[in-house]
């Protein structure tokens, strides 16, 4: 198994500041996730896992501590470079799948590609390939409106595939969708993580974590378990 | 990403969301046809009325004889028979008179005009060559009354126009056809130009024949019934109304002021009250205006801070997806600019259209004012760039989640 580590976090500390009242979100919390690693961070509400996860994401900062995501110390960066590693090494996936409204899937997809100044023809060509690969070949040209939940959720993991990124970080990926449709959405992950992607996810159902490899469990800022999940473990194997 | 390519994108936003766009763009639309409008109307009202008075001859004084006074009966303004041709020439002649340019010596009296089967009743004019640059009356055909022709008392007669369709029909050309004229006949040798006037001196029904004709041949009197006098500038109508008011007091041997046989009326003074009455009106179309620039400047800031604050999140995407600051700032710009300019030239194009209406149904010209044009366009190009860019660039400073979050 391939050991470098992607994501490499020492004493993340995060807290919030309303008026005098601080809120202590995440608190001295130090891990490693290696490559190709399948990883659910679960807690209650409350519990940081989303600070945490938006944090993982470049999308928010620590407020001290270190964070290396794929060798690049993430919490020293300055705002352009922070919107080039989203660009380039993060696939963020979110519970509302954050779709442009009015917008096909197609140019969704594309968005990123066009951050990161690919040119046209490689654009399309990859946009069409990845929404291929979710299994919405047929559905190119649709809008957001016109696509159901889990559909918009397979343009949003098309999405986050398309730089190839070198981790897949979910928030809920299948919060807002009927449980047939969660399914295959998982089922997706898990294909995405035999394929070689890192995957990181957080969510608070039992069942939904279980697809997962490695669980975290976070609670009041701190992690309070790391276990490996033996059943999935032993799937990989049974199926190698 | 090249900045052809992020114009189209914003373009493409633009008519996503026809409602958003179109009440942005109409915001702007009233703020810049309103103010060009009203700013229009107010020239054009103001231009109307000194060109009215213009047309009578701007610095344009008038003398005229006093009224009778005899046995404390005071008569009609005019009354008297003091003012002379002689004085006209003296005037003229005069070494101490410096601000005059021109003089124009004049009898009138109305009386009936027949020709033929036709006649009429209008004013008779006994005037000189100079009449016609002092009154700014231009000739449509034929020539005016000549120097020669008031010496050697030619019989002969200019027509205004109205006059012309009175006697002969619309567009007939009456010129060396014969009219009749207390008791003369005369040949009508020329028509003037007509000025549209109307009322107390409608400039287009009158006749014009050689002072010594009106004086002797027609009226049989030798005095005049009014002394117009054209000074060198606007600036000088003063000097000259003394100048020419002190040599006719001492030249009819009054040494008492108020005594005079005599006024001197300025043609400057009904302009100054003229152009003082529409300056108000200007200024009170300009508040107007200036008030409707406001509003629309506030609907634009409205509208721009509502669109730009209620896509925070779509900043807050765009931001996860990797976009840069400049990348987000730069589209908001582009589609603020977009909007402005679209709404701009359209508001140009309506402003302009309305002020022709407005111009037509007033009958006053059509004027369309440059620096009102460029001030609409710019006050609300700035404010629609600047409430489109500033909310844009609040946004794009957020972490991307803060942005994301923001309800």
């Amino acid at each position: 198994m391939n050991t470098k580590p992607i994501i490499h976090t020492k004493h993340l500390t995060k807290i919030y500041k309303t008026g005098v009242v601080e809120t202590v979100a995440l608190s001295d919390v130090s891990f490693q996730i290696n490559k190709g690693e399948f990883v659910a961070i679960m807690g209650p509400s409350g519990s940081g896992k989303s600070t945490l996860m938006h944090i993982l994401g470049a999308l928010d900062l620590p407020t001290s501590g270190e964070y290396l995501l794929d060798g690049e110390l993430v919490s020293k960066l300055t705002d352009e470079e922070l919107a080039d590693i989203r660009n380039r090494k993060i696939g963020f996936i979110f519970q509302a799948y954050n779709l442009l409204p009015r917008t096909t899937a197609m140019q969704n997809v594309m968005l990123p590609m066009r951050y990161a100044g690919v040119p046209k023809e490689v654009r399309q060509g990859k946009a069409k390939k990845f929404l291929e690969l979710v299994g919405l070949g047929n559905r190119l040209e649709h809008t957001s409106n016109q696509l159901s939940g889990g559909q918009q959720q397979r343009v949003a993991i098309a999405r986050a595939l398309v730089m190839d990124p070198a981790i897949l970080l979910a928030d809920e990926p299948t919060g807002n969708i009927a449980s047939a449709q969660a399914d295959e959405i998982m089922g997706l992950f898990q294909k995405l993580n035999d394929d070689g992607h890192t995957v990181v996810m957080i969510t608070h159902e039992q069942d939904i974590a279980s697809h997962a490899k490695r669980i975290i469990h976070v609670k009041d800022g701190v992690i309070i378990e790391d276990t490996a999940n033996h059943k999935q473990n032993i799937n990989t194997l049974s199926k190698k | 990403m090249d900045l052809l390519e992020l114009f189209f994108e914003s373009l493409g936003t633009l008519t996503l969301n026809k409602t958003r766009t179109g009440l942005a763009v109409l915001g702007i639309v009233i703020g810049i046809g309103s103010v060009i409008a009203l700013v229009s109307l107010g020239q054009a009202t103001q231009q109307s009325i000194q060109s009215r008075i213009e047309s009578l001859g701007s610095n344009l004084l008038t003398i005229q004889p006093g009224s009778t006074n005899q046995g404390g009966v005071r008569g009609a303004q005019g009354g008297r028979t003091t003012l002379t041709y002689d004085d006209a020439k003296a005037i003229q002649t005069s070494s101490s008179i410096t601000t005059v340019s021109k003089i124009s010596p004049e009898f009138s009296r109305r009386t009936q005009v027949t020709t033929g089967g036709s006649n009429t009743n209008t004013q008779i004019i006994g005037s000189t060559p100079v009449y016609l640059e002092v009154h700014k009356v231009t000739m449509s055909a034929g020539n005016f009354i000549t120097a020669r022709d008031v010496e050697t008392m030619a019989k002969v007669a200019v027509l205004g126009p109205q006059v012309v369709t009175d006697l002969f029909g619309e567009g007939t050309d009456p010129i060396g056809k014969q009219i009749r004229a207390g008791g003369q006949s005369l040949r009508v040798i020329g028509v003037t130009e007509s000025k549209g006037g109307s009322g107390f001196m409608n400039q287009d029904d009158m006749i014009f024949v050689p002072l010594t004709i009106a004086q002797k041949q027609l009226f049989g009197v030798n005095y005049l019934s009014s002394i117009a006098l054209e000074a060198k500038s606007a600036e000088v109508m003063t000097n000259a109304q003394n100048e020419v008011g002190y040599f006719l007091l001492s030249r009819h041997k009054l040494n008492d002021p108020t005594q005079a046989d005599f006024s001197i009326m300025s043609q400057q003074d009904i302009l100054n009250t003229a152009t003082s009455t529409t300056g108000t009106f200007t200024t009170l179309l300009s508040g107007i205006a200036a008030i409707s620039l406001l509003v629309g400047g506030i609907g634009i800031m409205n509208i721009m801070l509502v669109t730009v604050t209620e896509r925070t999140r779509e900043i807050g995407l765009r931001k996860a997806l990797g976009a840069k600051k400049k990348i987000i700032v730069t589209q908001f710009l582009l589609e603020s600019i977009i909007l402005t300019f679209t709404g701009g030239i359209i508001g140009v194009i309506l402003g302009i259209i309305s002020s022709y209406f407005i111009s037509r149904l007033t009958s006053s010209p059509f004027v369309i004012s440059l620096p009102s044009i460029l001030l609409a366009f710019v006050v609300s190009a700035g404010i629609g760039i600047v409430f489109g860019w500033y909310p844009a660039q609040k946004a794009s400073n957020l972490q991307p989640i803060e942005a994301l979050r923001y309800e």
